[in-house]
């Protein structure tokens, strides 16, 4: 095996370990703000891969100042507009997510959703 | 170029607008205006199907003035107009459907929030289906999950809590897909370099072609199926699916059943095509995975079908076990299967939204009790509701004349065409779910044709309905018969219709 290139991808090689964590937090935990918190997680995880994914090593953000036009001297600046698109559709899902959270904590008094699902079959509604 | 062409992009830009407009309208009117609005789109989107055959060839739009590949683009072709016309006459139907419920389960301040829930799904179905933008993809597949979940949550006196947390399962699982979506996305984006799935499809080619970079190819195609299986419910991941449509008010859950798991995979059939390459995801073996699912989902979701015993859940463990027909038809690996698939995508929404609808009918002259036991004789308390149940239990059983039949025998072709095991497994998993199914169905046809003795039915307060007191249910029932007729008996037109516009995916 050939340990060179993961050292130098340390950074992917992160966020593949962060979107791990997230995605079983989102998967396993039953409380429900775990498990949001486990969806954020797992979300800015992945703006973390494509934020490095568009960065060079030694090049600038690309906005033209001192009238520098070569490719060369400007980063990729596309998957900096994806992370912020993505930031806003995680932003929207999560502010959903918390507000069914706290619907069900007003009805049930518990985040747990396994204890919500055995009060609703007693309630045999 | 012709103004037919603008037409997609009005249809997206009408329903996204549209949803800001229909929270100040009045309940009324909110109602008026989306029943226009939606047969404007599907006017609009008409007009584009009658211009794609007619030239014979698809065609991109630039959004904005950016040339390829840069900008934003929307790709036309006849298969892509095709099911938007198809989603907007379901959609309309369900909508309509469903009125009567709507009034009496939500609350009256409340109910125009439903058609802002309809926009948005409209809008993100039309955009799933249009897109030539893989991130742009993933954007409406959220608009779509957000808006869904909307329709499941929507406050439904009789089932509040129900629902709630129908709708935190739903968005859980959905959130799961959409993670390793977009991740999958990130890969392709770090490999390709292109957003377009068209220039996608040229790098793959080439990085496939040389050989390069093989296994993260493999890991993106993996997450992108997965993550798209998790969000239309196969087999495994089913698990929120019967909560969510059997509880969700009737127009949301014949929406939810025939229309928002349906856009999911016509999207993943998309990223097949014209992202990645049939060839390159045959050679992948990631179909023979989807295979083994679809056919565990064909055989799983009618044995739990067979145990509910309320007939909206019933409904809702068959959809698990047609979506896996679904999948079944993508793993075999073929263009015949794949148009198999398709078909059936058509289908199965007919069929199902009728089911739900009438299913309705049914357990609304009961009491709105749902279990088997109480709708004994049914059928005759709302005539045409028993007609249109028994309807559809015959297309999902595969009666001849009925549009379950027709994709059945496509099914069976398209096996035929594959490899000796695949077909087997195939054959024998049609032929066992074809029982169950019939198990399942034919046991509720004949309960509600069961009469039950006038003193019992006014001892519990059953009532008897007319199809004119009714009427949106009435209008749907027949239309999604007729459909379900028109799509079993004239499936000629329409699988030459869906084969040309594979041949324009490519």
């Amino acid at each position: 095996m050939d340990f060179a290139n993961l050292m130098s991808n340390y950074g992917e090689a992160v966020a593949m370990i962060l979107f791990g964590i997230g995605f079983s937090n989102l998967l396993l935990q039953k409380n429900l703000i775990k498990k949001i918190i486990g969806f954020n997680i797992m979300d800015t995880a992945m703006y973390m891969f494509l934020a490095l994914k568009g960065f060079i090593v030694g090049r600038t953000a690309p906005i033209v100042i001192n009238g520098v036009q070569s490719m060369e001297a400007y980063i990729n600046p596309i998957p900096s507009g994806l992370v912020l698109t993505g930031i806003v559709v995680s932003v929207s899902v999560s502010a959903l997510m918390l507000s069914l959270t706290i619907r069900l904590y007003e009805r049930y008094g518990t985040l747990d959703l396994d204890e919500i699902s055995t009060i609703l079959k007693k309630e045999g509604k | 170029m012709a103004f037919v062409q603008n037409f997609p992009f009005f249809s997206i830009i009408l329903t996204i607008f549209s949803g800001p407009l229909s929270t100040m309208l009045s309940n009324k009117k909110a109602k008026i205006w989306n029943m226009i609005l939606i047969g404007i789109v599907c006017a609009l989107n008409l007009a584009v199907l009658a211009f794609v055959i007619s030239t014979g060839e698809s065609y991109t739009y630039m959004m904005g003035h950016f040339p390829a590949p840069w900008g934003n683009e929307i790709r036309v072709g006849v298969l892509e107009a095709l099911m938007a016309v198809f989603f907007c006459v379901v959609m309309f139907l369900c909508v309509i459907s469903g009125g009567q419920e709507r009034a009496r389960e939500i609350e009256e301040s409340k109910q125009n929030l439903f058609y802002v829930m309809v926009n948005l799904l409209l809008c993100s179905l039309i955009a799933l289906v249009y897109t030539n933008d893989i991130f742009t993809a993933y954007v409406f597949v959220e608009i779509n999950t957000l808006s869904a979940c909307g329709l499941i949550m929507i406050k439904n006196k009789l089932h509040e809590g129900r629902t709630l947390e129908a709708s935190v399962r739903y968005m859980i699982m959905s959130l799961l897909g959409s993670g390793m979506l977009l991740l999958g996305i990130c890969f392709l984006y770090g490999l390709t370099g292109h957003l377009l799935m068209s220039n996608m499809q040229e790098a793959i080619a080439n990085l496939v072609a040389t050989g390069q970079y093989q296994i993260p190819l493999l890991v993106a195609i993996c997450l992108l199926s997965v993550g798209l299986a998790i969000k239309s419910a196969l087999f495994p991941f089913h698990s929120w699916v019967p909560d969510a449509y059997g509880y969700a008010t009737l127009s949301s859950a014949s929406i939810l059943s025939s229309m928002v798991s349906k856009g999911y995979i016509f999207l993943l059939i998309k990223i097949f095509f014209r992202v990645i390459g049939f060839e390159v995801i045959i050679g992948s073996h990631v179909l023979n995975v989807l295979f083994i699912f679809g056919i565990i989902g064909m055989i799983m979701g009618s044995l739990d079908a067979i145990q509910e015993n309320s007939i909206r859940r019933m409904i809702a463990y068959s959809s698990v076990a047609q979506i896996g027909y679904i999948y079944m038809g993508l793993g075999l690996g073929t263009t015949a299967g794949v148009v198999a698939s398709i078909y059936h995508i058509l289908s199965h929404a007919v069929t199902k939204a009728l089911l739900f609808v009438s299913a309705y009918g049914l357990t609304n002259v009961s009491n709105n009790r749902r279990d088997f036991k109480q709708l004994t004789g049914a059928a005759y308390r709302n005539k045409l509701a028993g007609v249109a149940f028994t309807v559809g239990a015959l297309s999902m059983v595969g009666f001849p004349l009925l549009s379950g039949f027709v994709s059945k025998v496509l099914f069976a072709q398209a096996a035929v065409g594959v490899s000796s095991t695949k077909m087997f497994f195939t054959l024998v998993a049609l032929a066992i779910s074809t029982i169950l199914n019939t198990v399942y169905f034919m046991k509720t046809v004949i309960r509600i044709y069961t009469p039950m003795d006038a003193e019992t039915e006014k001892e519990k307060g059953f009532t008897r309905i007319t199809a004119k007191e009714d009427m949106g249910k009435a209008i749907a029932m027949i239309c999604f018969v007729v459909m379900n007729l028109v799509l079993g008996v004239l499936s000629q037109p329409i699988i030459e219709l869906i084969e040309t516009g594979l041949a324009m995916f490519m």
